[in-house]
């Protein structure tokens, strides 16, 4: 019976990934991706990666909805009045892309060579992060640099976003508040939804040491709960040169770069921690990461600087 | 008292998905936005708060089943609120 | 009881499928923006149907995040046909 889900699941994925494609208005589409992504945090749980379904659900229908719809609105002018392509533009288009899927299906369906798993490595040495999420271990110990890294992209990403303001705007605030309409129903659930989500967001940083969630799910919630804030305009989106902004935007980054050189005079090198005081430091970085991550990615979304600062 | 513990769960269970079904055959069969918010949400929020209570016993402890419920009040307070910002947006 | 259980995620799960295709293809953007609010309300029943079919591992979590963040992107689909000139918005216009 698992199975006739599974493959009920799986098919209605496929299917909507199909219409997504084939779906003629931008908007439509981003609202299709938003439901697949709620559909595929239900198929991550079906393969027991709790983790990943919590992170998909969170970014696939927070961040990633509120980026391309905003990307929508700013196509909107350019396109639909244009001409249609003449014929051999299209099928240029279609065998590149069939081109690229044919290579991707053989990379997937054809492995060379079924890489050794590190799962029983991973577990068996878990007990000297004092983490008892295995994911945790792998994101704050074995593969400390990787998300170290990773950080630094999202502010490099953001960087790229604030780049694409105009001149006169730099320093300016993203215009987000004028997103909708003033609406006294949005107003009020900006008002209620908040506290409940920072109780969540909190709850997910400090679980993920040892059960599914993270600095990085907690942060989404975060960054999603200040987007709803600054949508119904109860507050305004800050300026991008407020100095304390860019202070939080670092935070998380910059404890984990310094946590990083200490592990040369308290631990085996860089990025180790002393096998004592492990699990402490980890939580400490996983929160400061889950501010930073949470203002990264509700700045990300807000879009780029429109309004210039009042004098 | 298991016995009954299951009969519960398979009556709230079942209830659960006929309201869910319901709500998509008004979805499908009602004629204008209005109305067929108002087979989305209600029907589908009984149908969820059915699921729930019936899923209650296995929840394995009193933290699981606080959780569920507040899945469901959480379900509930966006449910009313987004009917009401859709149905504004259609006026 | 699991058979059982399962039996019932199906049927939901049928249920958000035979919905979408109703709201998805219809003219008015209304329709489009309850997508997140039927796949929200939907998704989470059976998220936690199968998941004490299945007896895997809690996910009373992933149901909170998805109750917490389906609300917001219905928030945004609204903000979002709103924003732009769209098709979509020539139906809410009516």
């Amino acid at each position: 019976m698992a199975l006739v889900f599974d493959i009920g699941i799986v098919s209605l994925l496929i299917a909507i990934g199909a219409w997504m494609i084939m779906a003629r208005d931008t908007l439509v589409a981003v609202i299709i991706f938003v439901v697949y992504g709620l559909l595929m945090s239900i198929a991550w749980v079906r393969l027991s990666a709790v983790d990943v379904a919590l992170t998909e659900a969170a970014i696939g229908s927070g961040i990633t909805g509120m980026l391309l719809l905003s990307a929508a609105a700013r196509l909107r002018q350019t396109e639909g009045a244009g001409a249609r392509p003449s014929f051999p533009v299209c099928v240029a288009a279609g065998s590149l892309c069939a081109l690229i899927s044919a290579g991707l299906a053989g990379v997937v369906l054809l492995p060379a060579d079924v890489a050794p798993t590190l799962a029983p490595l991973a577990v068996a040495n878990l007990a000297d992060t004092g983490l008892e999420n295995p994911v945790a271990g792998v994101l704050f110990a074995y593969r400390a640099l990787d998300t170290l890294l990773e950080k630094v992209v999202l502010l490099l990403a953001l960087l790229g976003v604030w780049s694409l303001g105009s001149d006169r705007a730099w320093g300016g605030a993203p215009a987000l508040g004028a997103y909708v309409p003033p609406n006294d129903i949005l107003v009020f659930f900006a008002q209620v939804l908040p506290p409940i989500g920072i109780v969540f967001a909190a709850y997910m940083t400090w679980t993920g040491a040892s059960h599914p969630g993270g600095a990085f799910q907690g942060g989404t919630v975060l960054a999603v709960m200040w987007l709803l804030v600054m949508m119904a305009g109860v507050a305004r989106a800050p300026p991008i040169s407020s100095t304390k902004v860019r202070w939080l935007l670092v935070a998380g980054p910059a404890l984990f770069l310094a946590v990083g050189f200490l592990g040369f005079v308290i631990a085996a090198g860089f990025l180790a921690y002393p096998v004592d005081y492990a699990k402490a430091l980890i939580v400490l970085i996983e929160i400061a990461l889950a501010l930073s991550i949470g203002v990264t990615l509700a700045l990300l979304a807000a879009g780029p600087p429109e309004r210039t600062l009042q004098p | 008292m298991s016995g009954l513990l299951h009969a519960f769960t398979i009556l709230a269970v079942s209830a659960g998905v006929v309201f869910f079904i319901a709500g998509t055959v008004g979805l499908v069969r009602f004629p204008d936005v209005p109305t067929r918010l108002h087979a989305l949400t209600k029907a589908d929020n009984v149908g969820l708060g059915l699921v729930v209570l019936g899923l209650l016993p296995y929840t394995g402890g009193l933290l699981g089943a606080l959780k569920l419920v507040s899945v469901w009040l959480l379900t509930l307070l966006s449910g009313a609120i987004v009917t009401q910002l859709i149905a504004r947006a259609v006026r | 009881m699991s058979s059982f259980l399962l039996v019932s995620a199906v049927l939901v799960l049928a249920s958000i499928a035979i919905g979408l295709v109703r709201i998805l293809y219809s003219r008015q953007a209304a329709d489009c923006m309850m997508a997140a609010q039927l796949v929200g309300t939907g998704g989470i029943a059976v998220l936690l149907l199968v998941a004490v079919a299945t007896e895997t591992a809690p996910t009373g979590d992933v149901a909170l995040m998805l109750a917490l963040l389906a609300a917001f992107a219905s928030v945004a689909f609204v903000g979002g046909m709103r924003g732009t000139g769209s098709k979509a918005t020539e139906g809410a216009d009516k």
